[in-house]
């Protein structure tokens, strides 16, 4: 197994990857995952010190059912085989899923006349499953919804999901398969050949016969170093807050805005945590980097969310981010195959990436086959559970069998999120282990909730050290 | 694993050993408190510098002293203490859920007294927008680094800002210095004329409106200040934001205590006493942050109460709602029952010899201008005669200010 965060890269100079991927967002690593089913050389490589570290750790974490895609788009395809793949590996691999359904609730008249339409729409996805609410029905499946919503469409399937574990299960699937995983490892120029490419690196140079442009933001960047322009990304900011574990009784089903006239609207969804989301804005930008909040679009928000939800304002906020959308001015993928150059690119990943990593992957599987990658026969992938983070889901602390065999299970360090000692150190001792307290609380949770790391920010930092980078 | 005890106490700081301490040596029975830290002692274990009052010789205690005064003392009058024992829920009205490295449990007690202190809230519960770099703190965390960590850049950064304007930001400031860190300016919202710092310079009237930097922070945006309106940055790779504090009610919500909307803590009466038949809450949960001797000094008197209730006497309900009004923040405790109690009460900003007045149903019950000013970091406390004349069959009782 072979994970590298500094210094050169290892091996022979001379030997030849068959297929290198660049990026280990959620799309990334599910493609290097699917890559690692034939006996191939391959390498993940992240300009980043851990897996998705990039838009993949910033969204409102949902497993759509598709039913509100474009009609006959790749994406309308790709996001409902998407669900039903994630569904099942989820099930298999221990990714916490709650299918909550999800209300497209109506607030006023236009909004109400929209739902039959929608509801046509899904079953044009075939999403023969929804069904038209009256406000009386609606009260009843959520008593907390501030006055005035007029009707609903129901949509069971969606569902809340852990986009941090699913990240972190492909690459950790496809590094135990053998995909070499090179962390801190910007590509920085691309000498195209043949019969192969070169990659420059800071830290050394890569030559691979076959290439993946999974760089989401970066995706048109990236295909100019090969010499294309084919899009350009423009980043959408999503900004998005997360309300206390208390208020996530106000709220059972994912709610979704009515998309109109004036844009999509926030929507309110409980996280697998235990939590209540809110969010996100739409901001088109032009700088690839700004994920801040701004006190607008935390004003915004709250707004909307408060005549959503009025209770909710009452509770304490525990977090506050953004994420970036890649748009690229096209209501689709771009997934493009270009066989001369044995290369693909993943581009315009905008707002489903992560349900329809799975289906992205099996797609690129076949793209490059396309681009003349003899995969050779399947084997079975590695085996693979992860620790569970949903609150849904039995947690080690309250585990008296664990703890009894491993008493550091019953100690708990970060009290909010209730992680245990021994969660943090099979995460710093695991086959991807975090470069950081940021890559830390995405497998642990550690350090995320309401105090924000006010008490066990020390406590936590002190078993980083004494397991982590320290250690290794 | 099941178990019972008499009275079982959560947190073990100033207060919940006071409490144990009060009621093991008044013959309580079996009285044990749960602590989730390694050790004892709560807040003040972190607090490493004076101003945790004297021993009995008269030197100055410094926090850790002072913790360890307190452990010793409940141990001495026969409390039992367990540290690393987190009370994690509630598995009936008077029965605990418990995780420790020794495995689960279910403690029962005849009565629970909940004394899980107080924190600060975070950048994020502010809503301060911008990035999200490392470097971003409150006082209790940085506090918690320097102990563990020394003076070591990479915790605490070199060059820090000051959020606030309570004592707590003197502690903080003082925790830097002490450390090495030089301190770039304290911020405060409050328009103050005079807030010294030592040498650090102060912006009053200032807010914090974005922090900067990727990985580390960079910086921080702050308006206001000095009379300036417009934006300007700091350059700073830590911040540490102190004050504003939020009881730590999670135990008190989940067993379905209401809180007081004023203090976000537990509702009690004069006596300690929550909604919930057999429940107490005392010191930093019920409000916040007071000196550590108030804290403990609720723990101590909470005991009456408690042995009552041992005693079979019955658990008085309602009470007369006691709210805040006008320029103060709020008052406790939130219910008066028919054994009067002191009044503690905080005011919002500043109030220069201001008459407090206290009403019930319209009718005055007293009114009296208090010499000198309410400051918005130190509560006042009103003797039990203020509420002299309550009606307990009335409507609130309304606490209010007058400049
Ligand atoms: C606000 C918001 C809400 C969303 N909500 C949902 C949702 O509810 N459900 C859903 O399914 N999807 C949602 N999404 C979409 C989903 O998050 C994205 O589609 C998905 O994360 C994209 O993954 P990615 O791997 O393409 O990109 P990324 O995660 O950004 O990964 C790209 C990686 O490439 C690396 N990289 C770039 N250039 C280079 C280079 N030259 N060399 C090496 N590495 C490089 C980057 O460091 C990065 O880690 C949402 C997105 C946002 C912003
Ligand atoms: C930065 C700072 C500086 C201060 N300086 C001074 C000073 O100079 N002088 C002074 O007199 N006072 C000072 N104080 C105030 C003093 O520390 C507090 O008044 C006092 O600690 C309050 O006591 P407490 O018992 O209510 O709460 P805490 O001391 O906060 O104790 C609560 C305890 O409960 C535990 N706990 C919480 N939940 C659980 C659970 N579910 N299970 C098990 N255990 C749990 C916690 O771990 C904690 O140990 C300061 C406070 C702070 C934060």
């Amino acid at each position: 197994m072979t994970v590298t965060r500094t210094g050169p890269l290892p091996g022979d100079p001379d030997a030849v990857y068959d297929v290198v991927v660049v990026g280990a967002g959620v799309v990334g690593s599910a493609i290097a995952r699917a890559l690692a089913r034939h006996p191939l050389r391959v390498a993940l490589v992240e300009a980043a010190n851990d897996v998705g570290d990039g838009t993949s750790k910033a969204n409102t974490a949902i497993l759509h059912t598709g039913f509100d895609a474009l009609p006959g788009t790749l994406e309308a395809r790709l996001v409902r085989e998407g669900y039903r793949l994630l569904s099942a590996y989820a099930q298999e691999t221990g990714i916490p899923v709650e299918p909550l359904g999800a209300l497209l609730v109506a607030w006023d008249e236009e909004q109400r006349a929209t739902l039959p339409r929608l509801a046509e729409k899904a079953e044009r996805n075939g999403h023969r499953t929804t069904r038209l609410l009256t406000a009386a029905e609606l009260r009843v499946r959520e008593p907390h919804l501030g006055p005035g919503a007029l009707a609903a469409l129901e949509v069971p399937g969606e569902s809340v999901v852990c986009p941090w574990t699913t990240t972190l299960a492909y690459a950790t699937q496809a590094v135990r398969s053998g995909v070499e995983l090179h962390l801190n490892c910007r590509v920085e120029k691309v000498r195209p050949g043949d019969p192969y490419h070169r990659l420059v690196t800071r830290r050394g140079v890569l030559r691979t016969r076959h290439l993946v442009n999974a760089c989401g933001l970066h995706a048109d960047a990236f295909d100019a170093l090969v010499g294309r322009e084919d899009f350009t990304v423009t980043p959408r900011r999503g900004q998005l807050l997360v309300f206390d574990k208390f208020a996530r009784d106000l709220v059972r089903h994912i709610l979704l805005p009515v998309p109109g006239p004036l844009g999509k609207g926030v929507l309110i969804a409980p996280t697998v945590y235990g939590n209540v989301m809110l969010g996100p804005t739409a901001e088109d930008l032009d700088d690839k980097t700004a994920t801040g909040t701004t006190a607008e679009g935390l004003a915004g928000l709250r707004e909307q969310g408060g005549r959503i939800l009025p209770a909710l304002l009452d509770e304490e906020v525990t977090a506050v981010y953004a994420g970036l959308r890649a748009a690229t001015g096209q209501e689709d993928y771009r997934i493009a195959a270009h066989p001369g150059l044995r290369y693909v690119t993943v581009g315009g990943i905008r707002s489903t990436g992560l349900t329809a990593s799975l289906a992205i992957a099996e797609h690129v599987r076949g793209l490059l086959a396309d681009c003349g990658l003899d995969p050779g026969p399947e084997r079975p992938l590695a085996r693979l559970r992860m620790p569970n983070l949903g609150e849904a889901f039995p947690r080690p602390y309250r585990d008296a069998r664990l703890i009894a065999r491993e008493p550091d299970f019953g100690s708990i360090v970060c009290h909010c999120e209730r992680v245990t000692r021994g969660e943090i150190r099979a995460a710093l001792t695991s086959t991807i282990p975090p470069g950081g307290l940021d890559g830390l609380r995405r497998r642990t949770r550690a350090r995320g909730g309401r105090c924000q790391g006010h008490y066990c920010s020390a406590e936590v930092r002190a078993v980083f050290e004494e397991y982590g980078e320290g250690a290794r | 694993m099941n178990r019972t005890v008499d009275v079982l106490v959560v947190g073990a700081g100033p207060a919940g050993l006071a409490a144990a301490g009060r009621l093991a040596a008044l013959g309580a029975g079996r009285v044990e408190v749960l602590e989730r830290e390694p050790a004892a002692g709560g807040v003040p274990r972190h607090c490493a510098r004076p101003g945790f009052g004297a021993d009995a010789r008269g030197r100055p205690l410094d926090g850790p002293a002072y913790a360890r005064r307190s452990v010793r003392a409940a141990l001495r009058a026969g409390a039992t203490v367990r540290t690393g024992v987190s009370a994690t829920g509630w598995a009936g009205p008077l029965t605990l859920d418990v995780t420790a490295p020794t495995g689960l449990e279910r403690v029962r007690a005849r009565a629970v007294v909940l004394a899980t202190g107080a924190r600060e809230r975070p950048r994020s519960a502010r809503l301060v927008p911008g990035s999200r770099p490392a470097g971003v703190m409150t006082t209790g965390e940085l506090q918690r680094l320097v102990l563990r960590f020394g003076a070591r850049p990479e915790p605490i950064g070199r060059r820090a800002v000051v959020v606030g304007g309570d004592p707590v930001a003197r502690n903080a400031v003082r925790t830097l210095r002490a450390a090495g860190v030089e301190v770039v300016a304290v911020v405060t919202e409050r328009a103050a004329r005079r807030v010294v710092f030592g040498s650090v310079p102060v912006l009053t009237g200032a807010v914090v409106t974005e922090l900067l930097g990727r990985g580390r922070l960079t910086g921080v945006t702050v308006r206001g200040g000095d009379g300036r309106t417009n934006r300007h940055t700091l350059r700073c790779d830590t911040v540490v934001f102190t004050g504003d504090w939020i009881p730590d009610h999670e135990l008190a919500r989940a067993g379905g205590l209401p809180l007081a909307p004023g203090t976000r803590g537990p509702a009690t009466d004069g006596a300690f006493r929550t909604a919930v038949p057999g429940v107490f809450a005392v010191g930093n949960l019920l409000r916040g942050v007071e000196p550590a001797v108030v804290a403990a000094a609720e723990g101590r008197a909470a005991a009456a109460a408690v042995l009552d209730l041992l005693a079979g006497h019955p658990w008085p309900d309602g009470g007369v709602p006691v709210r805040a009004a006008g320029p103060l923040r709020w008052v406790t405790p939130g219910l008066l029952g028919p054994v009067a109690a002191p009044l503690l009460v905080r005011s919002e900003r500043r109030l220069v010899r201001p008459v407090l007045t206290v009403t019930q149903d319209g009718a005055p019950l007293r009114r009296e201008r208090v010499s000198g000013s309410l400051v918005p970091w130190r509560s006042v406390r009103l003797a039990q005669s203020w509420t002299d004349g309550v009606d307990l069959g009335g409507g609130p009782v309304v606490v209010a200010a007058e400049e």
